[in-house]
């Protein structure tokens, strides 16, 4: 008996599958291979710490995706989320000096229960509400970063001793077969590995029934309310969520930076989420991936090349006309209304349109 | 006493800054369903584009501000023309992220030409004062107080009584119904731009007043002003301006009493103030003090 071609959908079974074609086996290898051989090929450090906080942008733009892409709600205290979990990571993982399998949940617990406790306020109202109330949660958050100093250190900051040993590994120092990683290198294995927990969780949330529930509530509300999802619960959940995945990030990012203070979770910090999501397609998961891939990278690129870019100035005696900092931010902000006004489902799309094309050629559509 | 009398004086000056920044958004609010977070660039390129006029090209202050809101005017009517008009019918998310996506670049536009540097704008207030009965009140509030009076009487008139401003409130009441009266949405958004980025200018003009007081930051004031857009009612310009004063006011009587009352608040309380009004507003009343209520049936 013929079988039919794998590409065809027979059941609604298929349709959930993660991986449904031989294709998309062959690059879940590639991908465990480029994970695994990465670090050992790659030993620059600059490039891989600028890969490492990629990965960590990536969590938490999954996150912020299932809220935003999934869910249609704009939030932009995604910076507030991070810092706390950072806090988190500084005083479970640092001050009390439990291990990795025990601060990094904990990191990502405080966040979501922060989010249950917000997000029923915030959410009340429908539309643009959610964004301004978030807006607000910024610089409540900074005031509260900035005061609390037992915790936080105060406006100069505190430093992470998380350690991040995980049985018998430590990626802080990582030995394969007598040869030993260098700390960049061992983060890479584990943030990395943590980005494909998170992916794969959150594929998971989106192709079963509560993902089916936000994508109704961002596609109209009204309508989702009459095939009975109820609003409130799904959207203050996926507001939960996506503050769990914020504040994971957050932890891993003050464990790996070893220091944070209050000036980093500012309102650019969500706008950089946010443009993350814009630029690699806004309702995928690949393609938050994808976008802090792109955008944890240009600055990187920016910053190393910026001697030969004309008009930017490095120091502040430099005669050009624009900072570093400067062009980064028109950057981010140039990019935004770029993908919105031409391309908002992002760089994943035109991914899915390379992919139509082989799908369907010889023929146009 | 006289310190309270002078605290609220400080908060209505701030307040009145706040409502015409808030009067802003209502304005854009109300024709197009959208909140636009650029209002901050706007603010700072109004006042940046009156340092341009009065200290580097020589004008008289007032015609360099003249100048300077009908260039901002033009600005936000060209932005919506060739941004945000692609954006209709598009999610809210979408446009939203748009105007964010627009404050960032006009900003470090604003940050490429004039620098980071505070600037003294050479307007005729200085740091001169006058007293009544013990307050002192600093000739520039004062001005800010008046302009924001005369803009708002001119403003309420505008919608009242001339055939644009009426059609504005047509198209804000029902877009549909408008369009077959034969109002033109076009011109009506165009112009909501033109309001707001003038109104905006004027704010950035009486903030950057005094000394060494124009640097980019100004534009900062925008994202205080969401709060008194909330307390008003998104769609209310009376709320508005009533919102203005009110987190005016709380603001300036915070970070005056705070230490006293309150010392285990910590520091800077007073910035964060307005957000804790906000907060509490949303949840007694939604959709704020004068807010239309939005009807939802399912």
């Amino acid at each position: 008996m013929a079988r039919p071609h794998p590409n065809l959908t027979r059941r609604y079974a298929d349709d959930l599958r993660l991986f449904r074609t031989r294709a998309a086996k062959a690059w879940l290898v590639v991908l465990v291979l480029l994970w695994l051989l990465t670090p050992m090929f790659l030993t620059d450090p600059f490039w891989l710490s600028v890969l490492n906080y990629a990965g960590i942008a990536a969590i938490g733009a999954i996150g912020l995706n299932l809220l935003t892409g999934y869910t249609g709600q704009v939030s932009l205290g995604h910076a507030f989320f991070i810092g706390a979990g950072a806090y988190v990571a500084a005083a479970v993982g640092g001050d009390l000096g439990l291990p990795l399998v025990l601060w990094l949940p904990a990191a990502a617990l405080f966040g979501a229960l922060v989010g249950a406790v917000i997000g029923p306020f915030a959410l009340r109202l429908r539309g643009n509400y959610l964004a301004i109330v978030t807006l607000g949660l910024v610089f409540l958050g900074d005031y509260v970063f900035r005061n609390l100093e037992g915790l936080t250190g105060g406006n100069s900051g505190t430093s992470v001793t998380a350690e991040a040993t995980l049985g018998p590994v430590d990626f802080n120092a990582v030995t394969i077969l007598g040869d030993e990683y260098i700390r960049n290198q061992g983060w890479f294995w584990l943030v990395w590995a943590l980005v494909a927990l998170c992916a794969l969780l959150a594929k998971n949330i989106v192709r079963t029934r509560p993902g089916r529930a936000i994508q109704a509530i961002r596609d109209r509300d009204v309508a989702a309310e009459i095939v009975g999802v109820e609003l409130g619960r799904y959207k203050v959940a996926a507001f939960v969520v996506s503050s769990g995945f914020a504040a994971l990030g957050g932890a891993l990012y003050g464990a790996y930076q070893q220091y944070v203070s209050p000036d980093e979770w500012t309102l650019f910090l969500s706008i950089q989420y946010i443009a993350i999501i814009i630029v690699g397609g806004v309702g995928t998961i690949f393609g938050a991936v994808l976008g802090a891939l792109f955008l944890g990278g240009l600055p990187a690129v920016i910053e190393n090349y910026s001697d030969s870019i004309p008009g930017v100035a490095t120091t502040a005696a430099d005669d050009g006309f624009i900072s570093v900092f400067s062009l980064n931010q028109a950057i981010f902000g140039l990019l935004i209304v770029l993908f919105l006004m031409f391309e908002p489902r992002g760089l994943a799309a035109l991914w899915l349109r390379v992919k139509a094309y082989f799908k369907a050629w010889p023929f146009s559509y | 006493m006289t310190e309270f009398l002078q605290l609220c004086f400080n908060g209505l000056a701030l307040g009145a800054r706040y409502a015409l920044v808030a009067l802003g958004f209502v304005v854009i609010y109300r024709a197009t369903g959208v909140i636009n977070f650029a209002q901050g660039a706007l603010v700072a390129l109004g006042a940046y584009l009156t340092y341009a006029f009065a200290n580097g090209a020589g004008l008289p202050f007032a015609l360099a501000v003249l100048l300077a809101v009908l260039c901002s005017s033009a600005f936000g009517a060209g932005l919506e023309r060739t941004v945000l008009r692609k954006m209709v019918g598009e999610p809210v998310f979408a446009v939203i992220m748009i105007t964010i996506g627009l404050l960032f670049i006009v900003e470090q536009a604003i940050t490429a030409i004039w620098g980071f540097d505070n600037l003294n704008l050479a307007d005729p207030w200085g740091v001169e004062t006058v007293g009544a009965a013990d307050v002192v009140m600093a000739v520039r509030d004062l001005w800010t107080l008046g302009i924001a009076a005369a803009v708002l009487a001119g403003f309420f008139a505008f919608f009242r009584l001339s055939a644009l401003g009426v059609a504005m409130r047509a198209t804000a009441f029902d877009a549909e119904a408008a369009l077959a009266q034969g109002i033109s949405a076009r011109r009506v958004f165009a112009v909501s731009w033109a309001i707001s980025a003038g109104l905006a200018a004027l704010a950035g003009v009486t903030l950057a007043s005094g000394p060494a007081a124009l640097s980019p930051t100004i534009g900062a004031i925008a994202l205080v002003a969401f709060p008194a857009m909330i307390v008003g009612g998104m769609d209310s310009p009376a709320g508005a301006v009533a919102g203005g004063m009110i987190i005016g006011l709380t603001q300036a009587l915070t970070a005056g009493y705070q230490e006293d009352v309150a010392p285990w608040l910590g520091q800077n309380f007073g910035a964060v103030m307005p957000y804790v009004v906000m907060i509490v507003i949303l949840l007694v009343r939604p959709y704020g003090l004068f807010g239309t209520r939005e009807v939802r049936r399912v």
